[in-house]
């Protein structure tokens, strides 16, 4: 393996706060930073697969710019310098936007999503597109129709999934920020896969305006970075309200990454025994439990909660997320963008080879489920029926949150499994999405932080759940946990 | 056998007169010259883009609803109807379902009878969804690629559906222009025929009594993309007839197996309703709400807001302008069915010269025609309604004749025509030039009888022996030399003079 410049291999391994500083200071120019996460994913990437595009050029210039304009005493972003890696869901403009799928392989949206509109604003360093499952379907970054992706901490295995680009690019020092989004888990699992922090912001508290959706009405778009304030600091600089997205919630966005240095008082922490079932790995189970003591010996109170309607969540996420997928992926019917079947007999044809052709197996999967569900006759005992437990499941966690501050739980029932574990196995995927897809289906916030390593040495999360906008609370209650912990300060070797 | 019952009932698309589309801020204008111009990521589709409910768009809808008589829904929602097209981008289209914004309206329209009787057509419902886009298929016969223009995707539409309450082709066209008069005059539509802004299919089946006295149905047809109001009148009286001679043929009726409801087209150059391949093998549209958009709320404040606004519809104005101006049922409807604009017109007229009769014959006879001759609308009408008043004012007075008031009309155009801006001082200047100002000084009109008679003698012996059409000739000649002078006044004193 070539060696760089000890200068210059540092940099990635810099938290971001102390990048802050030194780039403010003059020490250190986004170019600098910029260039040495481009030099680390030039040399390591190969092996990880976590990038599918690397924009060196329009980061370089991005970077050029910020630092231009702080040399002459200009006004810079909240992010000025800092690079960050992109789920390839989002849309760039000029810059292929793939979801991972041959559907959009030569797809160059015309537009930025809002995200990516706050990011550049803020100054961030854009270094490129990262890998996912095609569309955001899977838990495992193997559902790419370009590549999977390999865990930085033992690349046997997955790094979870969808966002495990994201993850695996925070987790490889190869970009201190990355963008994800969370279905039903995909930045959550990935994080604790991976050994990073990863937060589902509240529905609606980030906009998906240029998210390519695959289930609109559980999609979020959310961050994911080394630590907790990091973390605070992206989600700030992304969330708000945005016009162009009718579920986009009208909140005021508080100063997260200072706010989040400040501890609950009183803490009250929930736990459901139901998550600490059959098929939960016992590592994780002993990480959880250490997590949580980590909470007790600061004085926080453990009260045992009810959610009497988990054990429904995979059954209803598995009829709304398809059902809104096989609409939503329509419109990929080969006419006006994207790709398109090169023979056919006629109109219907051309859609079926185009789609036929181009779209994955899962991604076919769900949309089959999705368009069964929907279908006439099985709408109400289906999709209706999946919607008022869904309800349900709100209500279940709006009384436990009466409660308590937030609750804790398992991410994942065990740390990544190996590539191809579980590839021909449809519904033990599902099932890795048992402790966060609940969150979706209610709307919540949720993190995922580390909490431990398996005796083979992969990373353990934890995930916390807070009410409805209350990402500041969630924030300070994972910062509670980091403050007493290492566990996010140790690195993959590569 | 008794006649058959006819039995349609009609499916009307109308698109709004808003800005923007409904879900995104391009622009909305019939613009088929520069295809794929008023577009953007959202009416194209494009992958991450979301809709944003556009409130003029919703609120004209309420209105249409509240005008059609309809309940509204406080609780309204957006749902996704799905079919794969290529004039539609997105896979579906956004629609509504089950809990359409109104519901339950009815329209009144004049019976089929002379009596004046009025006949009330139910509105099932009204909803709002978006327009899809236009394919272009090559027509050249080369087989050249179909085109997509996406010009029209997104903008907003109004499905407005009757009940099957029409009985008669003459109804069903009295019913479309009728709906079509309430929208112009609500003005949330232009209702352009020929741009596709007013779209019309008709439901049609007969009830037919059978010599056992049974009533038997014939099967339901939809003949679709009906595109003028003789399209309606003449599609449904030609389908009427063509199911009749089936049954006959037959015996096939609703509820037979394997009678489904058919789907037909007008060829309005035949006069025939075509066969079309059976409504489309996905008829299944797996209907659900859009997440993407909120449920919309109307509260009562946002219904009374809408309802101020509503303006006088056509039928309270008919009425209205035969009260407070005196017109004759036929007179009030000739004004009212122009439109708002031309109505307006007409008030203006018969408030400045005072005389609502005078006013409808010249806005009804002078004034139409003149439009028709220059394909004009009233809005471009060159002479302005208070200039036309204040010229009928003088006719109104006695200052001038009719027939001098035509002149002062025909010169007044003719201004325009030479680009020149006329005004209150032309009327008053082309009298002067013309002299035909009523001539009020009857000493200076005898001088002019008395020499005309003296000119004419044969005219006068005749009239004298018994001739009354002879004096023709005589007034004739009086009216040539004054010209502003009365005819009734002039025959009057040759009447005197030669009966003497």
């Amino acid at each position: 393996m070539p060696r760089t410049t000890p200068a210059a291999s540092d940099l990635p391994d810099v938290p971001v706060v102390e990048l802050l500083v030194r780039l403010a200071s003059g020490s250190l120019t986004a170019v600098e930073l910029a260039e040495a996460h481009l030099e680390r994913i030039a040399q390591l990437d190969d092996s990880l697969g976590a990038f599918l595009l690397v924009d060196r050029d329009g980061a370089l210039r991005a970077a050029q710019d910020i630092d231009r304009r702080r040399r002459n005493g200009r006004p810079v972003g909240m992010l000025a310098g800092l690079p960050v890696a992109l789920k390839d869901v989002v849309c760039t403009r000029g810059l292929p936007t793939t979801c991972a799928s041959r559907m959009l392989e030569r797809f160059v949206p015309p537009y930025d999503a809002y995200v990516v509109e706050r990011l550049r604003a803020a100054d961030a360093v854009v270094l490129g597109k990262v890998n996912m499952d095609e569309f955001a379907m899977g838990s495992s970054t193997e559902n790419s129709a370009f590549r999977p992706t390999r865990n930085p901490w033992n690349r046997e295995h997955s790094p979870g999934g969808s966002s495990g680009g994201s993850a695996a690019a925070v987790a490889a020092r190869f970009a201190p920020l990355a963008i994800g989004s969370d279905t039903g888990g995909s930045i959550r699992q990935p994080a604790a896969f991976c050994g990073v922090v990863g937060l589902k912001p509240t529905y609606g508290r980030v906009s998906r305006y240029g998210l390519v959706a695959f289930a609109s009405s559980l999609d979020q778009i959310g961050p994911l970075a080394r630590d907790v304030k990091s973390t605070a600091l992206l989600l700030e600089s992304i969330a708000g309200h945005d016009p162009r997205d009718s579920t986009s919630l009208d909140a005021d966005v508080p100063p997260y990454s200072r706010n989040c240095e400040e501890p609950v008082r009183g803490l009250r922490i929930g736990f459901a025994r139901a998550h600490f079932g059959d098929g939960l790995d016992g590592d994780v189970e002993s990480a959880v439990r250490r997590a949580l003591d980590v909470y007790r010996s600061q004085g926080a109170q453990l009260v045992e909660i009810e959610l009497p309607h988990a054990k429904y969540a995979v059954a209803a996420y598995y009829l709304i997320a398809p059902s809104e997928a096989s609409s939503n992926l329509a419109r990929f019917d080969g006419v006006h963008y994207g790709h398109r079947a090169e023979r056919f007999e006629n109109l219907v044809d051309m859609f079926a080879a185009t789609r036929g052709e181009a779209l994955g197996d899962e991604v076919k999967r769900r949309i089959m489920l999705g368009t069964y569900a929907l279908s006439a006759g099985y709408y109400d005992a289906y999709y209706l029926k999946a919607l008022k437990v869904r309800r349900l499941i709100r209500q279940d966690f709006d009384r436990a949150l009466e409660r308590v501050d937030a609750i804790a739980s398992p991410v994942a029932p065990r740390p990544a499994f190996r590539l191809g574990e579980l590839v021909n196995d449809p519904l033990a995927m599902y099932l890795e999405d048992l402790y966060t897809l609940s969150a979706n289906l209610a709307g919540l916030p949720g993190i995922s932080i580390p909490a431990g390593f398996s005796s083979a040495g992969l990373p353990i999360g934890l995930q916390l759940l807070a009410p409805p906008l209350e990402e500041e609370r969630l924030l300070r209650v994972a910062r509670m946990h980091e403050r007493e912990t290492d566990w996010h300060e140790r690195r993959p070797e590569l | 056998m008794n006649s058959p019952t006819l039995i349609v009932g009609l499916e009307v698309h109308v698109q709004l007169l808003t800005e923007s589309k409904l879900f995104c801020g391009c622009a909305n204008r019939f613009n088929p010259d520069e295809p794929n111009t008023q577009t953007c990521p959202v009416c194209l589709g494009l992958p991450g883009s979301l809709p944003v409910m556009n409130e003029r768009a919703f609120r004209l809808a309420l209105k249409t609803g509240l005008a059609l008589n309809c309940d509204i829904s406080p609780f309204t929602k957006w749902d996704r109807k799905q079919y794969y097209y290529p004039d539609l981008p997105k896979g579906y289209q956004i629609s509504q379902y089950d809990l359409p914004f109104s519901h339950d309206g009815w329209l009144e329209i004049d019976g089929d009878g002379d009596d004046g009787g009025r006949r009330r057509i139910g509105i099932i419902r009204a909803h709002l969804e978006e327009d899809a886009g236009k394919n272009l298929h090559d027509e050249s016969g080369r087989g050249g690629d179909s085109r997509v223009d996406l010009n029209r995707a997104g903008t907003p539409l109004l499905e407005i559906v009757s009940q099957p309450d029409i009985r008669s082709p003459q109804e069903a066209k009295r019913y479309l222009e009728d709906l079509k008069l309430l929208l112009t005059y609500l003005g949330v539509s232009d209702c352009n025929m020929q741009e596709g802004s007013l779209r019309c299919d008709a439901n049609v089946n007969l009830h037919v009594t059978t010599d056992d006295g049974k009533v038997a149905a014939t099967p339901i047809v939809e003949v679709k993309n009906l595109n003028s109001f003789r399209g309606v009148e003449q599609a449904v009286e030609h389908e009427a007839r063509r199911q009749l001679d089936e049954f006959h043929r037959t015996g096939r009726k609703l509820g037979d197996p394997g009678v489904e409801k058919e789907t037909r087209g007008w060829n309005a150059d035949r006069g025939v309703t075509f066969a079309q391949r059976g409504k489309e093998e996905a008829s299944d549209y797996r209907y659900f709400p859009d997440p993407d958009l909120a449920p919309v709320t109307v509260d009562e404040e946002l219904l009374e807001t809408i309802q101020d606004e509503l303006p006088e519809f056509p039928a309270e104005r008919r009425a209205r302008f035969g009260t407070a101006w005196g017109l004759s049922n036929y007179d009030a409807a000739v004004i009212v069915d122009q439109g708002a604009v031309f109505a307006d017109y007409f008030e203006r007229v018969a408030k400045t010269c005072g005389d609502g009769k005078q006013a409808a014959n010249w806005v009804t006879q002078d004034v139409l025609r003149e439009l028709n001759e220059r394909q004009l609308g009233i809005a471009d009408f060159p002479i302005a309604a208070d200039l036309l008043g204040r010229l009928l004012a003088k006719v109104v007075a006695g200052e001038l004749t009719v027939k001098s008031g035509r002149e002062v009309f025909a010169e007044l155009l003719a201004r325009t025509d030479r680009g020149e801006d006329i005004g209150g001082g032309d009327i008053d200047a082309i009298v002067a030039e013309k002299g035909l100002a009523v001539v009020a000084d009857t000493g200076a009109l005898e001088v002019v009888v008395e020499r005309v008679i003296a000119n004419n003698p044969n005219a006068a012996e005749a009239f004298r022996g018994g001739k009354p059409q002879a004096i023709g000739k005589l007034i004739g000649e009086v009216m040539r030399e004054v010209k502003g002078a009365d005819a009734k006044v002039v025959r009057q004193m040759i009447v005197e003079r030669l009966s003497r």
